[in-house]
């Protein structure tokens, strides 16, 4: 009996943890349909009006478009460095293997403000103004871990003895990647991209050092709007982001899932 | 048979040691000599070696009070996370729900959601015509709205939302690993249910409580957005010090001065963690 009432309140209390998790983005969606010019409570009635402004908003589309084009290729180009040292840090043994790994993992450690700072004043130094090539270079450092835990996990599940076989069958080192390891691989590539483009699109502290006033991204923007007031348009913009966030990686699950029953 | 190539390890390697050695071992050199540089009134920074910028923070309250708040707010942040993290993470690791992956998922998914759009709506939630004020008010418990916006405790609320996943994981895994039989095993020796919590399953989860709480406190206390937008000139911590300092006042060898302090408090903790307990756990629950 006792037993019974103990879980029904552990329940309860991990019911109550998912409210407050959900509870402010559940609010930004609704408060964004809300037609008055306070974002607030009451509500009264329900419009589309600031989903309407934000798509003639210029510089929120400018905004999207490099958080788009950024985070894209902060994906891309850290997997394709990612990917090859999880690999290394797998499948080989080598002196002063754990240092390595632990620096390579060091950035989630790092507060961003540091990271943001150091890369500044490094760029400082070369007396190079600040470009987009920075934004993608620092958001590549900050994603770069994530995809490194990613992948590793991925491959420590992955036998070596299908590689091996490879191997003895005669194909080379290359070609045993290209055909057995890389489509194994797929998910956690995925995975990787997945991860590294949502760190980089949701980013705000590093960027804000690093952003000019023509490569601002969303948050960023979101971030400066926050300093006048909090408008219903930043929550409707709020709640784009949201569904685009959730959507993503729900999707690309179904994907892989779906992409996944198809090769068995 | 691949280990004999040694060379080939390195050359995977190559390119991800190359970017994090020339964007963040060297960058984080910079800073370190920049702390010790000197800037002139005309605004110029100067080389020199000399503790004057590291003088400069200890001279008053001022600033170690920041850094004192810090160390604070991140305890805070840490106690929090455990006591709203503990029982959810228990109830994943015993749960017989068809549905346990889902709900797990489920709690992770806020973690994908921008976390400045979490963070600022909680103004929404705690504002003076926010959500909690707007039920008291239509309840007639309060005639006022209540004032629980930009203090500490706000600053907590977005903070917590943020680390919250962390903490759940790391526990959660720490609790999966747990040998299913020992429970029943203490019960049959006579332990009551509460017994066999506190002497079994609690102690066995603590590697993942330290973990956690390790990722919570240096996650907190490197934090610049949730004093930015939940707190007030009160509530300001480190990293929006070292803000300020550096785009606000372009003082660029006192912001690396408060960046170094900064990252030593992290670094101490972190290596004394690792010196006793290890920290290869932290990532253990990530993948």
């Amino acid at each position: 009996m006792l037993k019974i009432k103990g879980w029904s309140l552990i329940r309860f209390y991990t019911i109550l943890v998912y409210i407050w998790m959900f509870a402010p983005i559940a609010v930004v969606i609704i408060l964004s349909f809300n037609p008055q010019q306070f974002g607030t409570f009451p509500m009264e009635g329900f419009s589309f009006k600031w989903y309407g402004d934000l798509f003639h908003n210029r510089t929120i589309i400018m905004a999207f478009k490099n958080s788009m084009i950024l985070g894209s290729l902060t994906a891309i180009l850290t997997t394709a460095i990612g990917i090859p040292a999880a690999m290394a840090f797998i499948r080989y043994e080598f002196p002063g293997k754990n240092t390595l790994n632990t620096l390579l993992l060091a950035p989630i450690m790092i507060p961003e403000v540091v990271l943001g700072v150091s890369l500044l004043l490094f760029l400082r130094w070369l007396q190079q103004p600040k470009s987009f090539l920075l934004l993608l270079i620092g958001h590549c450092v900050l994603t770069l871990p994530y995809v490194l835990l990613v992948v590793q996990a991925r491959l420590v599940s992955i036998k070596r003895s299908y590689e091996e076989a490879s191997l003895t069958l005669g194909a080379g080192p290359f070609q045993t990647f290209k055909e057995v390891t890389l489509p194994l691989l797929t998910p956690a590539i995925m995975a990787g991209m997945l991860f590294s483009f949502s760190i980089s699109f949701d980013d705000v502290t590093a960027t804000l050092f690093w952003a000019t006033a023509q490569s601002q991204t969303v948050p960023v923007k979101i971030f400066a709007m926050l300093r006048n007031n909090i408008s219903p348009e930043i929550n409707a913009l709020g709640a784009v982001m949201i569904v685009l966030t959730i959507s993503i990686p729900l999707l690309a699950g179904y994907l892989a899932r779906r992409f996944s029953r198809r090769l068995e | 048979m691949m280990q004999e190539k040694s060379w080939r390890p390195w050359a995977l390697l190559s390119p991800a040691l190359t970017a994090v050695f020339f964007f963040l071992v060297v960058p984080t050199l910079f800073v370190i000599v920049y702390s010790f540089w000197l800037r002139a009134p005309t605004g110029q920074d100067i080389p020199a070696f000399q503790f004057g910028n590291y003088a400069k923070f200890f001279a008053d309250m001022f600033y170690p009070s920041l850094l004192l708040r810090t160390i604070r707010v991140a305890l805070e942040a840490v106690a929090l996370s455990l006591l709203m993290g503990y029982i959810p993470a228990y109830f994943f690791a015993k749960t017989e729900s068809r549905h346990k992956n889902m709900l797990i998922i489920l709690i992770l998914l806020p973690f994908w959601v921008s976390f400045i759009i979490r963070a600022m709506s909680w103004i929404n939630i705690l504002g003076d015509t926010g959500l909690i004020n707007f039920i008291l008010l239509k309840l007639h418990l309060i005639s006022a709205p209540l004032s629980m916006l930009y203090n500490e405790g706000s600053v907590l609320m977005g903070l917590v939302q943020f680390l919250l996943p962390f903490m759940i994981l790391n526990i959660y895994v720490s609790l999966e690993g747990i040998d299913k039989n020992l429970v029943p095993a203490a019960k049959s020796l006579g332990c009551t249910e509460w017994q066999a919590f506190k002497e079994v399953t609690l102690p066995l989860s603590l590697p993942g409580v330290s973990a956690g709480s390790l990722l919570v406190f240096v996650l907190a206390a490197g934090t610049y957005l949730p004093p930015m937008i939940l707190g007030g000139p009160q509530n300001m911590m480190m990293a929006n010090m070292v803000f300020k300092r550096v785009i606000g006042t372009l003082d660029w060898p006192f912001g690396s001065a408060i960046s170094v302090i900064l990252l030593g408090l992290i670094g101490l903790i972190v290596y004394a963690y690792n010196r006793y307990l290890g920290i290869s756990q932290i990532f253990k629950s990530m993948q």
